[in-house]
């Protein structure tokens, strides 16, 4: 790992611990007053503040997690920078995908 | 007469094994101690470093009963309690043969490092006062007395995992001239510890601070040069 890929993983995980935080919250919240999945998705329905959110959350997540698989595939199981980068951006934008997608899910389908 | 210790020792090279002896056990006897007498009076083919005997030049470090250690300090009391011994070359380097190691990786990375002092004075100035109490000076301080065992680099995870990670006793050499006063490395060498296999490759483990036969930490030295290189790379004096 350079410097360059340390501080995107240092810089994301500073995002995604509050968001984190905030996400079980609201499972909790969303759980223990009895709402409904219609009830969810009728507040999340085009709100710009949770598909902000989430956006956050999916773009945080993905580029944090891509560069951990990058260090693990190196370390662990010796393959070159290049390889492992290619692996990881590959994993990076398939993380992107799904979390997008279930974004879309949630806010405007 | 203490008895006799059961002695596994590494013989032959990378592909060798391990060989019993009995040695006799003595009072105050070090682990030094017991590779000599099996040299002296068994088989005088066995390999091994040393030199100073007392813990100063720091080459007799190998692996015993698992862990690196510097040999001529350490009592064979504090760790045989169960009067075996299994002494090994170091890890994480090339066994040249038996317990001797081929240290040339770990003082290319020194070197990789820019472990080297770059003068700011030539003869003719005076010589600069640094005061022993100023907070650069506590940091050299606090991290200067390497004596360059190879214990922290045998005992480093991320060298195990990472052939191409400078390595605990190498960034801990850059962090003591990063913060000498007279140096002129600064950038250059933010920048050589900045690469891939750099200070920011460091898991953290600890296990060179908790080995480190001088009582240093090399931990907190990295530590300190990721928060240096990290601010550096935001303000573009270092590229990635």
């Amino acid at each position: 790992m350079n410097v360059r890929l340390y501080v995107w993983q240092r810089a994301t995980a500073a995002l995604i611990a509050p968001l984190v935080l905030v996400h079980i919250a609201v499972i909790f919240y969303a759980t223990r007053s009895g709402m409904t999945a219609a009830d969810i998705l009728s507040r999340t329905h085009n709100s710009i503040v949770w598909a902000s959110y989430y956006g956050l959350f999916v773009a945080a997540a993905s580029i944090h997690a891509s560069i951990g698989v990058r260090n693990v595939l190196t370390e662990w199981v010796s393959l070159h920078d290049r390889r492992a980068g290619l692996f990881a951006i590959v994993f990076g934008l398939l993380l992107a995908a799904l979390g997008v997608r279930a974004v879309y899910a949630v806010v405007l389908s | 007469m203490l008895g006799d210790l059961s002695v596994s020792l590494w013989r032959g090279g990378e592909d060798g094994r391990y060989e019993t002896y009995n040695v006799p056990q003595r009072a105050s006897q070090t682990v030094l101690d017991v590779v000599t007498f099996v040299q002296r009076h068994i088989d005088p083919t066995l390999s091994y470093r040393f030199a100073c005997r007392v813990g100063v030049c720091g080459s007799c470090a190998m692996t015993v009963n698992g862990r690196p250690r510097w040999t001529c300090r350490t009592h064979v009391a504090k760790v045989a309690g169960s009067g075996r011994l299994e002494i090994g070359p170091l890890e994480n380097l090339p066994v040249i043969k038996d317990l001797t190691t081929d240290m040339q990786p770990f003082f290319e990375k020194w070197q990789q490092a820019q472990g080297v002092f770059a003068p700011t004075k030539t003869r003719h100035d005076e010589i600069e006062q640094i005061r022993p109490d100023s907070p650069a000076r506590r940091l050299v301080d606090a991290a200067i007395e390497c004596i360059n065992c190879g214990v922290c680099y045998a005992a480093c995870d991320t060298v195990r995992w990472n052939a191409d990670y400078l390595g605990p006793a190498a960034l801990t050499r850059a962090w003591t001239l990063d913060n000498d006063e007279r140096d002129a490395g600064g950038t250059a060498r933010l920048q050589a510890v900045s690469a891939a296999g750099g200070c920011h490759a460091c898991h953290s483990h600890q296990s060179c601070q908790e080995l480190c036969p001088q009582a240093l930490n090399p931990t907190a030295a990295i530590a300190g040069l990721k928060r240096r290189t990290t601010a550096a790379y935001l303000k573009g004096e270092i590229k990635a």
